[in-house]
């Protein structure tokens, strides 16, 4: 009897960790966390898409590779990436120290400020330990806004953290926050597109120090897997010379 | 972890005060993870963790009372409702409970200009309200179970003295149910304890908040779980001794004699 | 009729995904609570401690957090694992730790240890002299096991069982927290999109109901089978 139970559950545990393969990187799957307008997002219809989907894509073409999009939440993103269950991240991945010591990042392949959104009827100018006094601030979980505003406002105001950039924004709808920091272009596209006048943004887009806001999105991969980077980064420089990165820049940032 | 406390209640004596920060930082040196501000995470997670279970375990039980009454009544009109909350408040998971009131509240109608609102707008008081209407249906049939075991003979002695139907509930069931029911509270309230776990879904830093943002920022699940889990497994066993010292003192007269 | 605005289909898979979760984990449980209770009815000093330790700090802490734990850090224990294989051994395999297996694993591990209690208790309510009649008449323990003891200890086993399987069944809602999409992530998903929280969590709710309601059925119908000849007690 004992037996049959130690069998039947080792049965169970390997069925459930299932599919040992060899690696082979003629398909690469690529972990993602979706929804973060304009970079990663669903159309209507279901079909995923965003500047790192159609980057990333034609990335694959270029080596040669097919690729898979694998849907991950931001805070097991990491995680993820080392256990496998994809081969790399491109997911507005910022670089920087912390993280560079779990994984291996490709060049970046572009910048992206943060910024403050609010609501119009916070009537303020600039965001500080002042402004923001007795405020309640969101951030996305394990990001580096996270980091920032935890590490410089956590004194004088309350931090709300979410999962998804989606339930913060519903929260900042519901009024339930005051004020939101954000990758500038998804607050853009989140906020400032649904009606002009409800949000705004306030003060300038951050990029400094570097120490949170790094050297701009990468594409992170394991630590050993550096001929994979490679590849990448050749197929990058590839496509800005051949004119295809700035086609898929100017599909969701028009012209800057 | 649990002998931690000892230690450093049993050294504060006087000047020694010192040595134990020093203790402290030479324990805390070279851990990236476990500094002196992600502590404080923790801390503040332990304080809104308690205030939470303790408010609305004090809430449901102050609720709890006049249902369980209501549940035991004979009258149908009155003891089905009754039952039809706990039924669904039992039968459903307490994560669904705190979504429907704290995303709810916020798509009711103006509320956002009503009094409610600066309790609504904070994640805590949806939560309490989902925990408390959570415990309160538990609650309601722990007690209704304890009343109706209350034995035939005190309610036959009652009567004999001509208590009318409040006073012996006053006196002799309510009193003698809330004995028989402690083991199944006690129960109740550990299962609380663990339930407000999900109140960081919400947003709410409470002691798995802390945890989650712990994770998050230094992608070390091991350290942030475990360190997370120890402290809950305190908590555990000293709502568990609580109870068996209360039931030790209240169910006295319950236990075989020795003599 | 309720208008679910497209995510119908969605819902349903969900939903069907919150059942096989919670089928699977259940007889993982019960595996994992028999073993359980063996070990802690054994003379072995180790066999004994082992299942203990496990009972109480399963008991102990939040299933939420256990899920967090066995599940992020599960991940990251398997890929040490192939990491040596691959530096010491070169050799190259990844395992594929699914969020729904691990999810299984998880709700199984964390109910095994309530199970081992239920079952410790049924196992000890059974009567010795049956089993020692059993024995008289020359059946293997084995067979002891299957014909004596286990039906026996159903009966009492039965109620623990039916009130572990009610909160076995509400804990798969915790699952959508850490990424899996069954009806509650759905739902809530729904509600954020729409901004009808109730359109989609009452219905869920209602499910729920529904399946602890069955549940509650088919239990009734078992005990009354596992009580046949004890007077309907």
């Amino acid at each position: 009897m004992k037996k049959l139970l130690t069998v039947s559950v080792l049965g169970l545990a390997i069925a459930a960790a299932s599919s040992a393969q060899a690696r082979n990187y003629d398909h690469v799957r690529i972990g993602v966390d979706v929804p973060y307008e304009p970079m990663e997002y669903r159309t209507a219809d279901g079909e995923l898409t965003g500047f790192d989907i159609d980057l990333g894509n034609a990335l694959c073409d270029q080596i040669g590779i097919t690729c898979e999009w694998i849907e991950q939440e931001w805070d097991g993103i990491i995680p993820g990436l080392m256990s496998r269950n994809y081969d790399a991240i491109m997911s507005s991945m910022t670089i920087n120290d912390e993280r560079r010591q779990q994984v291996l990042f490709s060049a970046p392949y572009i910048t992206m400020p943060s910024a403050w959104f609010a609501p119009s009827s916070f009537d303020i100018t600039e965001a500080n330990e002042e402004t923001l006094a007795g405020k309640t601030i969101g951030v996305q979980r394990g990001t580096l806004q996270d980091n920032y505003v935890t590490d410089n406002f956590n004194s004088v105001a309350s931090i709300s953290r979410y999962s998804t950039a989606d339930d913060m924004v519903l929260d900042m709808q519901a009024q339930r926050l005051d004020i939101v920091f954000l990758d500038f272009p998804i607050g853009q596209s989140t906020l400032l597109n649904n009606d002009d006048t409800e949000y705004v943004v306030i003060g300038e887009r951050i990029s400094e120090p570097k120490e949170y806001f790094g050297d701009g999105f990468g594409i992170a991969f394991r630590q050993r897997d550096e001929a994979l980077a490679e590849k990448f980064n050749e197929a990058l420089a590839e496509l800005k010379d051949d004119g295809t990165y700035d086609e898929i820049f100017e599909r969701y940032f028009g012209e800057e | 972890m649990c002998g931690y406390k000892n230690v450093t209640t049993s050294a504060l004596g006087g000047n020694e005060m010192l040595d134990i920060s020093a203790w402290f930082n030479d324990l805390l040196a070279g851990n990236l993870i476990f500094t002196p501000t992600t502590l404080g995470y923790y801390w503040e997670g332990l304080v809104t963790t308690t205030q939470l279970v303790f408010l609305s375990l004090i809430a449901g039980l102050v609720l709890a009372v006049p249902l369980a009454i209501m549940r035991s009544s004979k009258h149908k009109w009155i003891s089905l409702p009754i039952y039809f909350y706990t039924y669904v408040f039992r039968g459903t998971p307490l994560l669904i409970q705190l979504y429907i009131i704290y995303y709810g509240v916020v798509f009711i109608d103006g509320i956002q200009e009503t009094f409610l609102w600066p309790l609504l707008r904070e994640a805590f008081y949806p939560a309490l309200l989902a925990f408390t209407l959570n415990t309160a249906a538990y609650t309601t049939e722990i007690f209704r179970g304890a009343i109706k075991t209350t034995s035939k003979g005190e309610i036959e002695a009652a009567r004999a003295y001509g208590m009318s139907d409040s006073l012996m509930m006053r006196r002799i069931i309510l009193p003698s149910a809330f004995r028989r029911a402690l083991p199944a509270y006690g129960n109740e309230v550990i299962f609380m304890l663990h339930a407000s776990a999900i109140a960081s879904v919400v947003t709410l830093m409470d002691l798995t908040g802390a945890a989650r943002f712990v994770y998050a920022r230094f992608y070390a699940p091991f350290e942030a779980f475990l360190f997370v889990a120890a402290i809950y497994l305190c908590l555990t066993f000293a709502i568990l001794y609580f109870f068996r010292f209360l039931e030790k003192k209240l169910l006295a007269h319950l236990r075989p004699q020795t003599n | 009729m309720l208008d679910l605005q497209g995510y119908g289909p969605r819902l349903i898979e969900g939903a069907g995904v919150t059942l096989q979760l919670a089928v699977l984990s259940l007889i993982l449980a019960i595996v994992l609570g028999l073993l359980t209770a063996t070990a802690k009815m054994s003379r072995n000093w180790l066999l004994h401690r082992t299942a203990t330790v496990y009972t109480t700090v399963i008991r102990g802490v939040p299933d939420l957090v256990l899920m967090m734990l066995l599940f992020f850090g599960g991940q990251i224990g398997v890929n040490a694992i192939s990491d040596m294989l691959y530096d010491n051994y070169n050799i190259d395999i990844y395992i594929n730790f699914n969020a729904f297996a691990a999810g299984v694993i998880t709700i199984g591990f964390i109910f095994g240890a309530y199970m081992g209690e239920t079952f410790r208790g049924a196992f000890m309510a059974v009567d010795n002299g049956q089993i020692e009649a059993g024995k008289a008449y020359g059946m293997s323990s084995a067979l002891v096991f299957r014909r004596i003891r286990f039906p026996q200890m159903m009966r009492h086993a039965l109620p623990g069982l039916s009130n572990n399987w009610m909160v076995l069944l509400k804990t798969t809602a915790l699952v959508s927290v850490i990424g899996l999409t069954d009806m509650v992530r759905v739902a809530a998903e729904a509600s954020r999109a729409t901004h009808e929280p109730f359109v989609f969590l009452l219905p869920v709710a209602a499910v729920y109901l529904l399946i602890a309601s069955v549940s509650e059925w088919i239990f009734v119908r078992l005990q009354k089978r596992y009580d046949i000849g004890f007077g309907g007690q």
